[in-house]
């Protein structure tokens, strides 16, 4: 039975991958992201935290764009091109660790709210709807401040704020699962609630909640990016915080244009190839979507 | 409510007689009050959550709020009981809730002020920045989301859809950052043309000039808070007049021998634009959000700048008061948009 | 002369894997105060063929051969004339009455839509007549203040055919009218359509899966298969003692009215329909066909004559008439 089941999903796989080699920006934005996860992970080898360092800082101040320097430096004279390359780190870790917290609560409330009726799913989705109304950002940045600017907290600020949409998305994916006679046949042969979720929603929420995680790390770095920018951050390096210094010292003024466009380039790009992923994830995994198109 | 007379059809529907549209307008207040009771429900959850986050988490209330000042343990002592803070919890809250609900948000303890008077100066900037983006947001987007929708596949929507994706993906105040440097400061050689900081001149001019000067102040943060949230609206609109395409009564006006401008103007747009419109108004806090970042890359005096400098600081009250004040205002702006629609749209009118 | 001709219709799909024929070749002519069913599974392309006698069709559609309408080919038709045409000479009842009502306008402006825009009538002459057209479908004029979601589906598709009764057309298409409806409710719809097509005297396309409902309403019944007429004649003929080995399927079928299994694959009836981008060589049916020969594969069939009015493309018809027709040659000689 194992080796039909496994051969069944490499098939699945097989026609996914078919399926996704269509969509070209799909493939332009796995591309991207592959790269500068790649370049994230292999920064320490090449280069450290030093090049952050105000004290390490040996170049020009304010140096516009050369052979040396292809991205100029900044107010301290650092490049702006180690300090994009090593700052990728803390945006892309946040971004991964904020969505997947997200996600993880999101799918929680999600599979229960739609698994449980009555009163306790009632109360679920009231929770969820009250989160859902909340202003994003301007809770993220009230948790962010209390709570004071660490790595782990701009995530637990990102994570809290940003859930309930995958919680709705979820809910209705398990509606529509738990209303397959399948089911109906399980809970006959007496299956509780845990095989029921983990059993048979679980494995049919899975293929969207990729394609909502690929889109919830895209907005959790623009959030990252936005948070670090009006000040609630961790004291590492991202790109958020570099455009932060760069208002900060003036670079609009001082006409440094370089120090304004790169890091955030960078965020273009990768919220870009996310984004791009994301939708052909979901157009290749949502019927309703396939069939519109 | 429906369901029973949809139930048994179809003698007892046509012998119901006109009369049974009485229940349909009972079931729409019904709807409202409902709606208004869930509303009242989550600005209580708001009130509740507020006191808790703003007191429950780490760190020590009085010297969060004195924070970055020297202070000795009997200024401290006295400051807690000056704020209330060496009642137990419960009593506390029950002042809090109590001078929340008489509008009492305390005192700034940046501006030593009271926070509404400060939210009360700070209201009329947003709501005319914020506003001013709203409208030409929504009607921009729904412009080019219903003309890339119509003719879906065309290169005006591909053009659109891309665009959007790339605006989308945009962090606002980079954005903003950006249109400050190229049309305030000016790159290189080429001169700013437009203000980028605050509301007004210093030597700002009376009359008809003062409007120019203020028109002129807003440019640039009303552009970067457009550019940002008009693409959704766009895509929003653009999926939703597509769904409508698709369906059936979009061919039966066609096969009615209506022209196809009147099929899209009388049929398709109509239908769509009620969800669209309802969206859009859903997620105003997005627009909160991007309000908060435009105010303050281009220092507009407004509620969001308020807000950043209440966080900068940090000073807790003011930070909690602005917060409640827009989240309430949100909640309301939502539950509103919810009924509104329940009202213009008899698909789910009775539903 | 016949109200409707259609000569050598097709129809193809021009779609990102190539082209998609949906429609191959169809001829059939329809007499004034006439009624013709076209029967089919889905896919067979009968609901296409009823879109494309007004180009009501998507723009990736492109029609072939002769539509004429009382002599005028509707495919050569500016839009101008086109839109005179549509509605005012030819009208359609929809299937699936839930979607064929724009959801948020009452029912009244929508059966009054028509005539406004044909200019038949002004606003309030327009009014007595959606009344009058709603009372001769069996419902009360004040319905005309209603929404369609406060209808049920036989009563929205009485609306449908008030709809289409409008502007007095000559000829009236009704797509699957009855399809997702009650049986009791189905009856009652079809009952409607016969008396008020005989009562005004309205030429009737009604096309659907269920040949008995065909036959109940129709004088003449064409049976199609991936595109293409298989079979064709008077409809209790065809009904009762069909010769195309798919006819006799569907009419052996008497598919339960709301079941989609008994509507995609008629009883005793195995496979299902060609994929229409790779149909079979051949007569398109034999991979399915119970009495297959080997040369079905290869030989290309034609509705052949198979009794007084009536023809059939299948190679056993062809064989039997060509028996009949040299029997009667050597009589006659």
């Amino acid at each position: 039975m194992t080796s039909v089941s496994t051969a069944r999903r490499r098939a699945a796989l097989t026609r996914f991958w078919s399926e996704f080699r269509n969509h070209r920006g799909g493939l332009v934005g796995l591309v991207v992201l592959v790269a500068a996860v790649l370049l994230a992970l292999v920064a320490p080898l090449f280069i450290s935290e030093n090049v952050t360092s105000v004290v390490e800082g040996v170049g020009e101040k304010w140096a516009p764009p050369s052979l040396a320097e292809p991205f100029g430096t900044d107010e301290s004279g650092r490049s702006i091109l180690l300090m994009v390359w090593w700052g990728s780190r803390t945006s892309l870790l946040i971004g991964f660790l904020a969505a997947l917290l997200s996600i993880v609560i999101g799918l929680v409330f999600g599979v229960a709210a739609g698994h449980f009726r009555g009163w306790v799913g009632g109360a679920l989705m009231r929770v969820t709807d009250w989160f859902l109304v909340l202003p994003s950002l301007v809770t993220a940045l009230v948790l962010a401040a209390i709570l004071g600017g660490s790595t782990f907290t701009i995530i637990m600020a990102i994570g809290i704020t940003t859930w309930p949409s995958t919680a709705r998305l979820i809910r209705a994916q398990t509606l529509a699962v738990e209303a397959r006679p399948y089911i109906e046949r399980s809970k006959a042969l007496g299956a509780g609630h845990w095989h029921i979720t983990t059993r048979h929603v679980l494995p049919n929420v899975a293929p969207l909640l990729l394609a909502s995680t690929t889109l919830e790390v895209a907005s959790a770095i623009v959030t990252e990016s936005t948070l670090a920018f009006l000040g609630a951050s961790t004291n590492r390096t991202s790109w958020g915080t570099m455009l932060r210094a760069s208002y900060d010292f003036g670079a609009a003024t001082q006409g440094a244009w370089w120090y304004i466009l790169i890091p955030g380039l960078a965020i273009l790009a990768v919220v870009m190839a996310f984004t791009l992923v994301g939708r052909a994830l979901e157009a290749v995994l949502n019927p309703r979507l396939r069939r519109a198109a | 409510m429906t369901t029973p007379l949809e139930a048994a059809e179809p003698a007892a529907i046509q012998a119901a007689g006109p009369g049974d549209e009485r229940p349909t307008y009972r079931g729409m207040l019904r709807y409202a009050l409902s709606k208004a009771g869930g509303a009242l429900f989550s600005i209580a959850m708001v009130l509740v959550g507020t006191f808790f986050v703003f007191r429950l988490l780490p760190g020590d209330p009085v010297r969060n709020l004195a924070q970055g000042r020297n202070m000795t343990p009997a200024q401290l002592d006295l400051e807690r009981r000056r704020l209330g803070l060496d009642k137990p919890l419960l009593d506390q809250f029950i002042d809090f809730v109590g001078d929340t609900l008489r509008l009492d948000l305390g005192t700034s303890y940046e501006y030593k002020r009271p926070v509404l008077d400060l939210i009360g100066e700070r209201l009329g900037p947003t709501l005319l920045l914020a506003g001013t983006g709203l409208v030409i947001a929504v009607s921009l987007g729904i412009w080019q989301g219903t003309r890339a929708g119509w003719r879906h596949g065309s290169r005006f929507d591909r053009f659109s859809t891309g665009t959007s994706l790339l605006l989308w993906s945009v962090p606002t105040f980079w954005l903003g950052l950006l249109l400050m440097m190229v049309f305030g400061v000016g790159i290189g050689p080429i001169p700013g043309i437009l203000p980028f900081r605050g509301i007004e001149s210093v030597d700002a001019p009376d009359g008809f000039a003062y409007l120019l000067d203020v028109g002129s102040h807003m440019v640039l943060p009303c552009l970067t808070l457009v550019a940002v949230v008009y693409a959704q609206y766009l895509l929003i609109m653009r999926s939703s007049l597509v769904e409508e395409i698709s369906q059936d009564y979009v061919t039966v006006a066609r096969a009615k021998g209506l022209r196809d401008d009147d099929v899209r103007r009388h049929h398709a747009v109509p239908n769509a634009l009620l969800p669209t419109v309802t969206l859009v108004f859903m997620r105003v806090g997005f627009v909160v959000g991007g309000a908060v970042t435009v105010e303050t890359i281009f220092t507009w005096p407004g509620l969001g700048q308020l807000f950043y400098q209440a966080i900068s600081v940090p000073d807790f009250t003011l930070m909690q008061g602005t917060f409640m004040l827009i989240t309430v205002a949100v909640i309301v702006m939502n539950t509103l948009a919810d009924v509104v629609y329940h009202i213009l749209d008899p698909r789910v009118r009775s539903a | 002369m016949s109200l409707l001709e259609l000569d050598d219709v097709s129809v193809t799909y021009r779609i990102a894997a190539g082209e998609l024929p949906a429609v191959r070749g169809v001829s059939l002519s329809l007499d004034a105060g006439a009624a013709l069913g076209v029967a089919g599974e889905s896919g067979s392309g009968k609901s296409t063929l009823a879109m494309a006698l007004l180009r009501l069709l998507p723009k990736d559609a492109r029609v072939g051969g002769r539509i004429l309408l009382d002599g005028e080919d509707v495919l050569a038709m500016k839009w101008g004339r086109l839109r005179a045409v549509r509605w005012a000479a030819a009208s359609i009842v929809f299937q699936g009455a839930q979607h064929g009502l724009n959801p948020v306008r009452r029912i009244g402006d929508q059966i009054a839509e028509p005539l406004l825009v044909h200019g038949l009538a002004k606003p309030d002459a327009a009014r007595a007549r959606v009344a009058e057209l709603l009372e001769q479908v069996g419902l009360p004029a004040w319905r005309a203040r209603s929404y369609p979601h406060e209808l049920s589906g036989g009563q929205r598709q009485r609306v449908m055919i008030a709809m289409a009764l409008a502007c007095s057309p000559r000829l009236i298409i009704a797509d699957e009218p009855t399809t997702a409806l009650d049986v009791m409710v189905q009856a009652q719809v079809l009952t409607l359509i016969k008396e008020l097509v005989a009562e005004h005297g309205i030429s009737l396309i009604m096309i659907s899966h269920d040949l008995s409902v065909l036959a109940d309403v129709c004088d003449q019944l064409a049976v199609m298969y991936a595109g293409r007429v298989v079979e064709h004649g008077p409809s209790g003929e065809v009904f009762h003692e069909a010769r195309h080995p798919y006819s006799r399927a569907l009419a052996a079928a008497f598919p339960t009215v709301g079941d989609p299994v008994s509507r995609m694959a008629p009883k005793g009836l195995g496979g299902d329909p060609p994929d229409p981008m790779q149909l079979p060589g051949g007569c398109a049916f034999h991979p399915r066909c119970p009495v297959a020969l080997d040369e079905c594969a290869s030989l290309d069939v034609a509705l052949w004559p198979s009794g007084p009015g009536r023809t059939a493309a299948c190679v056993h018809v062809k064989a039997a008439e060509s028996v009949g027709v040299a029997g009667a040659e050597e009589e006659g000689s």
